[in-house]
């Protein structure tokens, strides 16, 4: 593939601290090289501000390695960016081309306040999961791996739920800023195992409950969050979710 | 739990749109296939022969207040419902992400005004006179044939009840397999199903309803 330098010009959200008022302001970045991903983009532009004795702009990072969810950018009207299946760390220059315009805007949403520029508070989302998001009934030691019959497709199902990262893309992507594809992953990757069967009901019940008392919309199954989710969630997972909240509904004793 | 606790709770609040849903989706076949009989083309009389039964047998009339009941929790959890998710985003953003979803799915609220207008029409231009005319109790009812040639012999009522059932199946087209999934189909086989389904529905009984005031503006039926 051939190496290409590009120049491009950011429209990027500044937002000093949660009260105060936000806008966009516009940078110019040059020769930047498309081998580049787009983290390291901004790293050459806050250089670039420091230089000009500027202050950086803010931005959530971790692993940069796509596994730790930390990232969350809304590049150009997707959460992560253009490509699919992709987090914003994992975005590379060569998605976009000389002379583009690119708008980055934090995740939108009131559970998800801006804290600085383009990183938000997303600890609703730790609120969730210590709400039932984990088993705790005794196990034992670990056993064989053989010795409790898990259904293969069960397994994969749960594994696959187990995929969400948390980085609220979802969210940020939802008309209704609904967590419902986050709260349906860390419902179902349980739901579908033994060790997590005891504690169904209350942990489906309790999450939900936290998830609404967090400001988080209703979801609407429009499938925007499935659409944009860099690992790929299924949308069925909500599905199983509801199935979970209607049987506690009916059936618990509390 | 408690049944407050459910039915106040993002999901519940969802189930109860799912199930009132579902209620009005079965109601719109039995709707739409009485109507239908305008078709039999005898001057209206096997369809007024349904409608006498509808509105003078006491099961469909008391099926008929259950389904207000359904309509009204269905147009006052979905405006409550829009109204929440929408003051849910804060800062609206630059630019909008709309590749993941369609629009009729982002609509439904829009597309769910637009049909209560419509039924605010509609009944006015129908069940009113026709209960009123009997004094909403059982009795003698309009011809209500006749009633249907006069009503589309207007070329703005046809446009208007084409415009609603219209928005009537882009919101089917959404809220049939919305539904299921809201009530738990989580199985890709049963969600394939229904989807066939919606789609089809979305289809099949919009069209048929708009296929009516067609067919009198255009004198097919005598």
């Amino acid at each position: 593939m051939e190496h290409k330098n590009i120049n491009l010009t950011l429209k990027v959200w500044r937002q000093q601290s949660t009260v105060s008022k936000g806008e966009f302001v516009t940078y110019q970045v040059k020769n930047i090289s498309q081998e580049m991903s787009f983290l390291e983009m901004f790293d050459v532009l806050n250089e670039q501000l420091i230089q000009e004795d500027k202050e950086p702009i803010a931005f959530d990072h971790d692993c940069r390695e796509g596994i730790c969810g930390m990232c969350s950018m809304y590049i150009d009207g997707k959460p992560h960016g253009p490509w699919q299946a992709n987090t914003t760390c994992q975005l590379h220059m060569r998605a976009f081309n000389d002379g583009d315009t690119i708008t980055v805007e934090p995740w939108r949403a009131q559970a998800f306040p801006v804290l600085k520029d383009l990183v938000v508070d997303r600890t609703s989302f730790d609120r969730i999961i210590q709400a039932g998001g984990y088993v705790s009934v005794n196990t034992g030691n670990a056993v064989d791996g053989n010795s409790l019959p898990i259904n293969k497709n069960d397994a994969d199902a749960s594994f696959a739920a187990a995929m969400c990262i948390g980085c609220g893309a979802c969210v940020a992507a939802c008309k209704n800023s609904s967590a419902m594809l986050f709260l349906s992953a860390k419902v179902s990757h349980l739901a579908l195992l033994p060790q997590g069967d005891p504690e169904r009901q209350s942990r489906v019940v309790n999450m939900v409950a936290q998830m609404d008392k967090e400001g988080f919309g209703a979801c609407t199954n429009t499938g925007a969050c499935e659409a944009t989710c860099p690992k790929e969630i299924s949308l069925s997972n909500i599905a199983r979710l509801n199935q979970e909240y209607l049987l506690a509904s009916f059936t618990s004793a509390e | 739990m408690t049944w407050k606790e459910v039915f106040t709770s993002s999901v519940g609040k969802k189930l109860v749109m799912s199930f009132t849903g579902i209620f009005l989706i079965l109601f719109l076949i039995v709707h739409a296939g009485l109507n239908a009989c305008i078709w039999a083309n005898d001057g209206g009389t096997m369809f007024n022969a349904g409608a006498h039964f509808m509105g003078n047998n006491v099961v469909p009339r008391i099926l008929e207040i259950g389904l207000f009941v359904g309509l009204f929790l269905h147009i006052i959890q979905g405006l409550m419902l829009e109204i929440s998710n929408r003051s849910k985003r804060g800062t609206n953003y630059a630019v909008s992400y709309s590749k993941g979803s369609k629009w009729y799915s982002r609509s439904m609220g829009l597309l769910g005004t637009i049909i209560l207008i419509f039924l605010v029409i509609h009944l006015s231009d129908f069940w009113l006179p026709n209960r009123a005319h009997q004094g909403f109790l059982l009795g003698e009812e309009i011809n209500l044939y006749a009633k249907m040639q006069e009503e589309f012999s207007e070329l703005w009522v046809v446009i208007v009840y084409v415009a609603g059932c219209l928005s009537l199946g882009y919101h089917l087209a959404h809220g049939f397999q919305s539904a299921f999934r809201t009530i738990g189909v989580h199985n890709k086989r049963y969600n394939a199903i229904f989807s066939c389904l919606g789609y089809g529905y979305a289809i099949i009984i919009p069209l048929a309803f708009i296929m009516m005031p067609i067919s009198f503006y255009f004198h097919w039926l005598n």
